[in-house]
């Protein structure tokens, strides 16, 4: 086994009382000094997986391991990982500096030591000169930058985030997803964030998890993700895309909307069912003629950097087409498209059967 | 004009409340001062305030508050973990109805229960007579007396320290393990500060009642517990002496005003 890895689930389940197992049957490897995303609907076991890891609670089957060593029945306070909660979870009778102290002080170290520890932390997170400050005087994007003093300043392995950014509003966001992975590149630790916000996984993460009712979906760099969805979920989860029913005629030759088209994929039966995923922004405006399907243009938001049109072809199938471009409502226009931006995924929803590799 | 008349509808609404404290709670205060300057003839007079601070009811004062002190320090010692135990259990309402049931229950018929219970006939001198222990005497002890106090307070102990232990955000547990602490360190540093409120709140609700108790003192400690409780009572009841018994009165008001001073509520993080 390879020792770059840090995190190993071996087959986890976990299930609370007689309902339906909230994680189910999990198995897989984080790397070290990773930037990892955990990605998902709400309540598909994000925070169960997370929870997990830091020993809150223990798996109902399974193992999980910590740097080859096993973790189960290991109590929280003697793992090697730290947490930033999603309410923070900042200790409210403490100042800045001591909620910051406080794993140090566990430790028993000396004054001085926890001092110069403790403003380093706050440095690294732009919070100098902010030490003797209550926590209810600390605006939400400065509380955040607390906790993730407070979980670094402990120097451990692997962080975990569960949707610190979720409480923050759009721009203080954006820049705090920046902040966070220059954080992750100078501490050279594995991050594991979780998050249900498409954009923010793939803006961030080195790898991501689709997580789905308890089970990965897929897992991926953000652009395998985004360009080569594994299902019909993972497509419609990661980003806004067209998702039409089709037929793979033979290798390279696909059949949707009542056409024949060429594409790049292959490996599938002959004339097997097949769903394929066209993003709307691989879709281009032309006239009818020059286009590889003639659709009608139903309606047209303008979405600040591009146009979002709503089209539905003579079969009835909608399209949604991000473009530059304008046209009018009612308008008879054709979509062009080239053979790689079809991506065609098997009906079968499991990684294991899945074909048409490249 | 709509206004004003609002104004003074407001106020309308505020006419029976405003009896009430000045009847039953502000009169009956500048009644208690007003008789504790008079003695038994009815000679206006300081005497009673020189002889409060005799021997005999300093005495008597310190050892209401070393009871007062005792009680306290049980309910506390016993009221914590069960109202924490209380906040992990399934049915925590059921189990809370069950704990403030007793003190639908009146006093009396409370302690004469006890008499019963803790009688040379009663049920657990019976069970020392077949364990072979043989009767011991039970009533009438200190023991019995801080015991049933205990049981009586108990409830307005564990109510307040629940309700604190039930807004604690569940996830500052989690952090404080996670940072490294024990279970004991995260109960240190965290659970207890942060439910300190209801803890003084407890405090306040079983000290200052515990005080003045005189019916438990002498029923459950047949007078063997003298208090200013019972001193007052006494003193208005058998010896008529009024003006004592408001003088032991007024100290016992300031006393109780000063605990609530000390363990008032200094809040952090309320702006939150
Ligand atoms: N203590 C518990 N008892 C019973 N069910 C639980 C418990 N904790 C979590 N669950 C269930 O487990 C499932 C997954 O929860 P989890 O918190 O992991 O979701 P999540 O992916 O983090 O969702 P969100 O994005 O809303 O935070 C949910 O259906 C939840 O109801
Ligand atoms: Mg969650």
């Amino acid at each position: 086994m390879n020792d770059r890895v840090i995190i190993r689930f071996e087959h986890v389940t976990k299930q609370y009382d007689d309902d339906p197992p909230v994680l189910d049957d999990v198995s897989f490897e984080m790397e070290r000094g990773k930037f990892y995303t955990l990605l998902g609907p709400s309540g598909c076991g994000k925070t169960t997986i997370l929870r997990l890891i830091a020993g809150f609670i223990e798996p109902t089957k399974g193992n999980i391991y910590f740097n080859g060593k096993l973790m189960n029945g290991v109590p929280a306070n003697k793992r090697q990982v730290n947490t930033v909660f999603q309410d923070y979870a900042l200790f409210p009778h403490l100042n800045v500096f001591e909620n910051v102290a406080f794993g140090l002080r566990i430790k028993n170290l000396d004054k001085k030591t926890i001092e110069t520890k403790v403003r380093e932390a706050l440095r690294f997170v732009n919070l100098e000169g902010y030490e003797n400050r209550e926590i209810h005087e600390m605006s939400g994007g400065q509380r955040q930058r607390v906790a993730i003093a407070r979980a670094i300043v402990n120097e451990p392995e692997v962080l975990l985030l569960d949707e610190p950014l979720s409480a923050l509003d759009l721009k203080l966001r954006t820049e705090m997803q920046y902040e966070l992975r220059e954080l992750q590149r100078r501490l050279g630790i594995t991050f594991i964030f979780v998050t249900h916000d498409q954009e923010e996984a793939l803006a961030m993460s080195d790898e991501i998890f689709v997580l789905n009712k308890g089970k990965i979906e897929q897992r991926g760099t953000p652009k395998d993700i985004y360009d080569e969805p594994i299902n019909r979920f993972v497509a419609d989860f990661i980003g806004e895309s067209n998702i039409i029913p089709g037929k793979m005629l033979a290798d390279f030759s696909v059949e949707f909307a009542g056409k024949q088209f060429e594409c790049v994929d292959h490996g599938f039966e002959p004339n097997e069912p097949v769903d394929i995923v066209i993003r709307p922004e691989d879709l281009e405006i032309t006239t009818r003629e020059q286009g590889k399907l003639q659709v009608r243009v139903d309606s047209i938001l303008f979405r600040g950097v591009h146009y979002e049109l709503c089209c539905y072809d003579d079969n009835g199938n909608e399209w949604l087409v991000h473009s530059t471009k304008k046209a009018e409502v009612g308008e008879e226009i054709g979509l062009y498209f080239e053979p790689e931006a079809i991506h065609v995924m098997r009906r079968v929803e499991t990684k294991e059967n899945r074909g048409g590799e490249r | 004009m709509s206004g004003t008349t609002k104004n003074y509808s407001r106020y309308l609404y505020a006419i029976p409340y405003a009896s009430w404290m000045l009847l039953f709670v502000i009169a009956p205060i500048i009644l208690i001062f007003y008789y504790s300057f008079f003695d038994i003839e009815g000679h206006l007079t300081l005497d009673n305030y020189k002889r409060f601070l005799t021997p005999v009811y300093l005495r008597m004062t310190i050892s209401s508050f070393w009871y007062a002190f005792l009680i306290t320090a049980f309910s506390l010692l016993i009221a914590y973990p069960t109202a924490y135990l209380l906040t992990k259990t399934k049915h925590k309402q059921l189990w809370l109805l069950l704990i403030i049931l007793p003190t639908w229950v009146n006093l009396l018929l409370k302690v004469y229960a006890f008499l019963g219970i803790f009688g040379t006939y009663g049920l657990v001198n019976a069970f020392f007579e077949t364990i072979g222990i043989g009767t011991k005497q039970l009533l009438f002890t200190d023991f019995s007396f801080v015991f049933v106090s205990v049981y009586i307070f108990i409830p307005f102990m564990i109510l307040p320290i629940f309700n604190a232990l039930e807004k604690l955000n569940p996830s500052l547990v989690d952090a404080a393990q996670d940072l490294g602490a024990s279970s004991w360190t995260t109960f240190r540093r965290v659970i207890f500060p942060l439910t300190l409120d209801g803890v003084k709140a407890g405090c306040q609700a079983v000290f200052i009642p515990s005080l003045s108790l005189f019916m438990i003192t002498r029923l459950i400690a047949g007078n063997r517990v003298i208090t200013l409780g019972t001193a007052v009572e006494q003193h208005f009841l058998v010896t008529q002496d009024w003006g004592m018994g408001a003088t032991i009165a007024v100290f016992l008001i300031i006393a109780m005003a000063l605990i609530m001073i000390v363990t008032g509520n200094r809040k952090w993080g309320v702006k939150q």
